[in-house]
């Protein structure tokens, strides 16, 4: 980008320009057309000569404060006046602010005879009266061929036409000057030969019934300029010419990742969404709910308070608003608040080269961060599949530029291979999302899976893609030796395996309830056991209580004998033994 | 001026529309020279045509010289391209010669003060 504004500046430096205003034109012409030189426009009858060169001067007018001057030898100013009023342009204003100069030049050849010598000073004078009195910097001579139909002495019209480019110059005007295009050169009387600084062709041509308006500069002295056909277009706002080949891959690039309004989708592209300012596309057979993803998409983008831009060639915005509510999305409040704008046209309305203008035309005045094209298979039908590639391209090209998301959809005939698009874009999309049909026990269900999305760690699996009241909800799918599962058959496999769920709860709490009897059987013998012991116990301490009751009797006796002086016994030695214990 | 007139298709109305246009013998012819400044070429248109209005229409005709250097604003109204130019303001219809009037034959031809030679 810096690069290339540098070239330009660079160039503009080496020969001054002035600019015509016209949208895409200065661009490739890096400024416009020569300051202070002629240029020529040339081309086939109504190819746009008098529109360019009228837009010309009334930009002039408007924008850089330049009068100029239309020497018109074809129509009066009031035909000219109507025919541009069409475009938005107010010549009697202009006229009236001094601004421009209309001058009718009739010449006709009936009630002239030529006699003798003559030159041409009276266009000259006429044409210097016209540029003092308004202190015109621009000058439109149209055509000036005309005279070859009304004077005969070609030798001297030649002769005074170079002259009249080297006065045009000494003036220090800019010029262009129209010319009908000759049959193997590009005018009809070689007025190439003499303007020589900048030469412009015009060209209309019809294919296919859809006709398309090209141009392209055969030649511009000390400019570099595009060699390129560049298609252009007449519409309510004048002309525009779609420097689009002059894009190219320097766009900016965001980090930031934006949600595709369905939180599952999110979590299959790495869990966070897109990437800003790149392309997704979403293809798929008919009735897999593309368009609902769209909508789900540009109503998340209006959330966050994003414009957003949906060029449907197939729905009427109502159309959109009723289907969408269907599935929960009420895409009416935004269109309200103008934070969507809808844009529905048949796709064969118009050429190619003007669908890609209006786009262009609407997303600089919506100045949208989100686009929708849905379909974009529709566009083949204004042009044919190569075209609409290129078409594409720059379309990509040129949202990009302005880092806007663009959401593509496609539809993929159902003979065809599944991951195809019918204009060969998906190299060029960033983010592919596929929608497909599984067919399975007598029912068609949704399946969605992400192909590709440069830049993320994404899903490689397939999700059941479901339209419900609520919106679009993601669930998984089933794979199962029967292969993939979805609806109803994914239903009734859940229920399946609900039941063996079930089976092995009960199963488990049987086993505890049988543990837990185990256990108190266990804690009942321990207890039986522990009783045992304790009888046991019991028992001994009678043996020891029987011992001292005997050592207590004896010691009594020994007492009693000891009182009655009797002879020591035996026994007396037993309880002495006990004592020790 | 006699036009001689060979079998047409429908000659009752051509006649009568080339009676009309045919300049009656005794109009005032108002003639009107634009030049660019005293260049030899406006002066010898001027001489040129004094010399056949002399010749042809002695005592009814009036040259007017206009010098566009001079009033450059009066080429816009009778479409001034070529110097010099001459223009037949009468008699109807508007004829102009454009050129130096060096070849009396076709500057009368022009004034249709004679017919066009037969084409050879």
């Amino acid at each position: 980008m810096s690069k290339l504004a540098r070239k330009k500046e660079k160039e503009s430096l080496r020969l001054p320009k002035a600019p015509t205003g016209i949208q895409g034109l200065d661009e490739i012409t890096a400024g416009g057309f020569p300051r202070g030189r002629p240029t020529l426009i040339c081309g086939s009858a109504g190819a746009g000569k008098t529109l360019l060169a009228m837009e010309f001067l009334v930009r002039g007018a408007t924008e850089y404060n330049e009068a100029g001057v239309f020497m018109a030898f074809e129509e009066t100013a009031p035909e000219l006046t109507q025919n541009v009023r069409s475009l938005g342009f107010d010549l009697d204003e202009l006229v009236k602010e001094k601004k421009l100069l209309i001058d009718y030049v009739r010449i006709e050849r009936s009630e002239i005879d030529e006699t003798g010598d003559y030159d041409l000073e009276g266009l000259f004078i006429r044409l210097g009266t016209a540029i003092d009195a308004i202190g015109a910097k621009r000058v439109v001579l149209d055509t000036i061929e005309n005279l070859f139909a009304g004077l005969q002495n070609q030798g001297i019209l030649r002769a005074e036409l170079r002259r009249l480019f080297r006065w045009l110059k000494d003036k220090g005007v800019s010029a262009v000057i129209t010319a009908e295009r000759g049959e193997g050169a590009l005018t009809r009387h070689g007025l190439e030969e003499y303007v020589s600084d900048c030469v412009i062709l015009l060209d209309h041509r019809v294919t296919d019934q859809i006709s398309t308006r090209r141009l392209r500069i055969v030649k511009y002295r000390g400019t570099a300029h595009g060699t390129n056909e560049y298609p252009f277009l007449i519409d309510e706002d004048g002309f525009s010419v779609l420097p689009v080949t002059s894009l190219g891959l320097q766009h900016e690039v965001s980090g930031e990742r934006i949600s595709s309004g369905i939180p599952r989708l999110d979590t299959m592209l790495g869990g966070e969404g897109f990437y800003r300012g790149t392309t997704i596309l979403v293809s798929g057979t008919a009735g897999t709910g593309k368009t609902s993803l769209a909508a789900h998409f540009v109503d998340a983008a209006c959330r966050r308070g994003e414009r957003c831009l949906y060029f449907s060639f197939e729905e009427s915005p109502g159309q959109m608003v009723r289907n969408m509510r269907s599935i929960g999305l009420n895409l009416d409040q935004w269109t309200r608040k103008n934070m969507l704008q809808f844009h529905s046209s048949r796709a064969t309305f118009y050429g190619l080269e003007m669908h890609l203008a209006i786009i262009h035309k609407v997303v600089q005045q919506f100045d949208p961060k989100v686009v929708v094209i849905d379909p974009i298979g529709s566009l083949i039908q204004a042009g044919n599949e190569r075209d609409a590639h290129t078409m594409l391209i720059r379309l990509i090209d040129f949202l990009k530029q302005r880092g806007v998301t663009a959401f593509l959809t496609n539809l993929t005939s159902a003979g065809d291979a599944l991951e195809r698009t019918d204009v060969e874009i998906s190299s060029i999309v960033d983010s592919w999302l596929f929608v497909r049909d599984i067919e399975l026990n007598g029912e068609r269900n949704r399946a969605l899976y992400v192909l590709k999305s440069r830049g993320m760690a994404h899903s490689n699996q397939l999700r059941e893609f479901l339209l419900t009241e609520r919106g679009v909800d993601l669930l998984d799918v089933y794979v199962g030796p029967d292969g993939v599962l979805t609806g109803s058959s994914r239903l009734s496999q859940e229920a399946r395996e609900n039941a063996v769920q079930q089976m092995r709860l009960l199963e488990a709490e049987r086993k505890d309830r049988e543990r837990i009897r185990k256990r108190e059987l266990l804690e009942a013998r321990i207890a039986a056991l522990r009783k045992e012991f304790e009888m046991e116990e019991e028992s001994e301490n009678d043996n020891a209580q029987e011992v001292s009751r005997a050592k207590l009797i004896a010691e009594n006796r020994e007492a009693m004998a000891r009182s009655r002086h009797a002879d020591r016994t035996r026994d007396a030695t037993v309880p002495k033994a006990r004592r020790s214990q | 001026m006699k036009k001689s007139t060979g079998a047409q298709p429908q000659p009752q109305s051509l006649q009568e529309i080339a009676e009309k246009n045919e300049p009656a013998p005794n109009d005032v012819w108002e003639l009107r020279l634009y030049v660019a400044g005293q260049t030899p070429r406006s002066l010898a248109a001027f001489a040129n045509l004094k010399k056949i209005c002399e010749e042809h229409l002695a005592g009814r005709y009036n040259i007017e010289v206009v010098d566009l250097v001079k009033h450059p604003q009066l080429a816009a109204g009778d479409q001034i391209l070529a110097i010099p130019t001459l223009v037949r303001k009468l008699p109807q219809p508007l004829r102009k010669i454009v050129g130096d009037l060096r070849d009396t034959e076709r500057a009368l031809v022009g004034l249709q003060l004679r017919q066009a030679p037969p084409e050879k």
